[in-house]
């Protein structure tokens, strides 16, 4: 489904990623794993084209979108959660939705999807978002990228400062979606929340690609993480 | 004449100024709010307004009201339509940087104040009020028969300047209700909120940037045109508005669309009044102290939100 050729992309002239190569299918999750600052948010951000790429390709489904302008991208089937959830503060619970329902013109219908996963959002839709907790904010920031019907959903640190409750809630989202064929590529600090959802895991060093495992086979033998994360 | 009819004279004649500056400001403050982008031009987009108001109710001719009503349209759509073709041509190809910016509106400004001097020429020009009663407005004063209702000698209105105020009114709540209420709105205000998820979700940031910057300049532009039977059309009018308008988005907050009002209202009204009792000079000295300690004291403005 998502298939990364080759990419360097950076800030400003500098290169974070080099060569990165990746490949996420239907109906799978990928974990992205490795240190703080080696490059895990902004390969999600290359794929979004919130950053320029300086070589290779990204393709989704067989067509490129790295040629596209930024406000395209997610139009081809990409639901992005961000680092930090960054809802749009100042608009609702409803607005909010709205806005992911907006980009590929989805209806009531997949709204109601969408809520049934999370139905604590289903009682506060005119709640301004900033206003809700951490864990509900999570929960909409996810409900947002569903909005769109993703091919693709990029999940950078869903769980990050949640209380184990909404971990299970955002957990179970996240496999339902697999299972529904979504590919899922997911950015995560704690391995073992990583080991118990992902059926592979790739990681990256220094902006590099690092090796490629079955989740399955770290499952039993734990040594290759540390080598990759720990301190 | 006692000193009550007085304030209310005064009061209304800073009503006037108060509703022009509120659309001023509120221009301003919406393409801050939403772009980031300080616009230093604004004050020349106000003072095309007026221009082009002189020169559409030149064209047209006949009454003065429709000269003035086909002004009332043409000029803030042209105006609009120009600021949107600069957003797209100039402050697109600086990425929306908030430093370059600022220098490029200056740019802007300087280009479009001498081309205003090179075609329509240096001088003040008027344009006709559509409708100018004089409205003699009454008071009460108690005398030993009881309350009684006179018409103190000078204490009056025109009716063009009390539809001024309806006029910035209407509109203002039109510029709620759209932000507030419309779709375009809520893209607006998602652009506003983070313009990076913006793009991750879909929407044409340029687009929504190039529509703001427009309704900006159009709403200097529609304020213009509302004070140039009163003000006169000229080349360099541009200034105080642009001075004032920085004062109330500073006071009010940046980006606060209630904050812009309600500090317009406060300049205008105590513009209006210390003018008539003491000194012009002493309330832009005043207005001035204010926004020092407005920044001293409350940075974000009197309802400013953190900046994101």
């Amino acid at each position: 489904m998502l298939r990364l050729d080759h990419i360097d992309a950076g800030y400003g002239g500098g290169r974070v990623l080099q060569d990165v190569s990746l490949e996420v299918d239907a109906g799978e999750i990928v974990c992205l794993l490795g240190r703080n600052g080696a490059g895990k948010t902004t390969c999600m951000q290359a794929i979004m084209g919130l950053l320029p790429l300086m070589a290779g390709r990204i393709t989704l489904a067989g067509q490129e979108i790295n040629r596209l302008p930024a406000h395209q991208v997610p139009k081809a089937g990409i639901g992005y959660v961000p680092q930090g959830r960054r809802l749009f503060a100042g608009l609702s619970v409803a607005q909010n939705l709205e806005i992911g329902l907006r980009a590929r013109g989805s209806g009531r219908d997949t709204l109601e999807e969408v809520l049934d996963l999370f139905p604590r959002l289903r009682d506060r839709p005119d709640q301004p978002a900033q206003t809700l907790s951490g864990g509900e904010q999570q929960m909409l920031a996810t409900a947002r990228a569903l909005c769109l019907r993703p091919k693709l959903l990029l999940l950078d640190e869903p769980t990050e400062g949640l209380q184990p409750s909404m971990i299970e809630a955002i957990r179970r989202a996240i496999v339902q979606m697999r299972d529904a064929g979504v590919a899922v590529l997911l950015v995560e600090q704690r391995v073992d929340a990583v080991l118990s959802v992902a059926d592979r895991v790739a990681f990256i060093e220094n902006g590099r690609n690092g090796e490629v495992m079955q989740a399955e086979a770290l499952r039993a033998d734990r040594s290759i993480v540390e080598r990759y994360i720990g301190v | 004449m006692e000193i009550g009819p007085y304030i209310l004279l005064a009061s209304l004649e800073g009503a006037v100024t108060a509703a022009v500056l509120a659309l001023t400001a509120v221009g301003l403050s919406l393409v801050f709010g939403v772009m980031r982008v300080v616009n230093i031009a604004h004050g020349e987009f106000f003072m095309l307004g007026a221009v082009l108001a002189w020169w559409v109710a030149n064209t047209v001719g006949g009454h003065p009201a429709i000269g003035f009503a086909a002004a009332l349209i043409v000029a803030p759509v042209l105006v609009g339509v120009l600021a949107a073709l600069a957003d797209m041509t100039i402050l697109k190809r600086l990425n929306y940087d908030p430093e370059r910016t600022i220098v490029a509106t200056i740019g802007l400004l300087y280009i479009l104040q001498q081309l205003t001097l090179m075609t329509y020429g240096p001088d003040a020009r008027p344009v006709e009020a559509p409708f100018n009663q004089r409205i003699a407005l009454p008071w009460i004063e108690h005398t030993e028969a009881g309350w009684q209702m006179y018409y103190p000698w000078g204490l009056s209105t025109t009716s063009y300047k009390l539809a001024v105020i309806g006029a910035a009114a209407a509109v203002l709540a039109g510029v709620w209700a759209m932000m507030a209420r419309t779709r375009i709105g809520l893209l607006m205000r998602a652009t506003q909120a983070d313009r990076e998820m913006a793009l991750a979700f879909g929407i044409p940031v340029e687009k929504v940037y190039a529509l703001v910057f427009g309704i900006g300049a159009g709403l200097a532009a529609l304020a213009a045109v509302l004070i140039v039977p009163i003000q006169q059309a000229h080349y360099l009018m541009g200034a105080d508005p642009l001075l004032l308008s920085f004062i109330v988005v500073i006071i009010g907050g940046l980006g606060s669309l209630p904050g812009t009002v309600v500090a317009a209202l406060l300049i205008g009204l105590s513009d209006g009044i210390i003018s008539v009792f003491f000194s012009p000079t002493l309330a832009k000295i005043l207005a001035t102290l204010l926004v020092g300690l407005v920044l001293v004291f409350r940075p974000r403005g009197l309802f400013g939100t953190r900046a994101p």
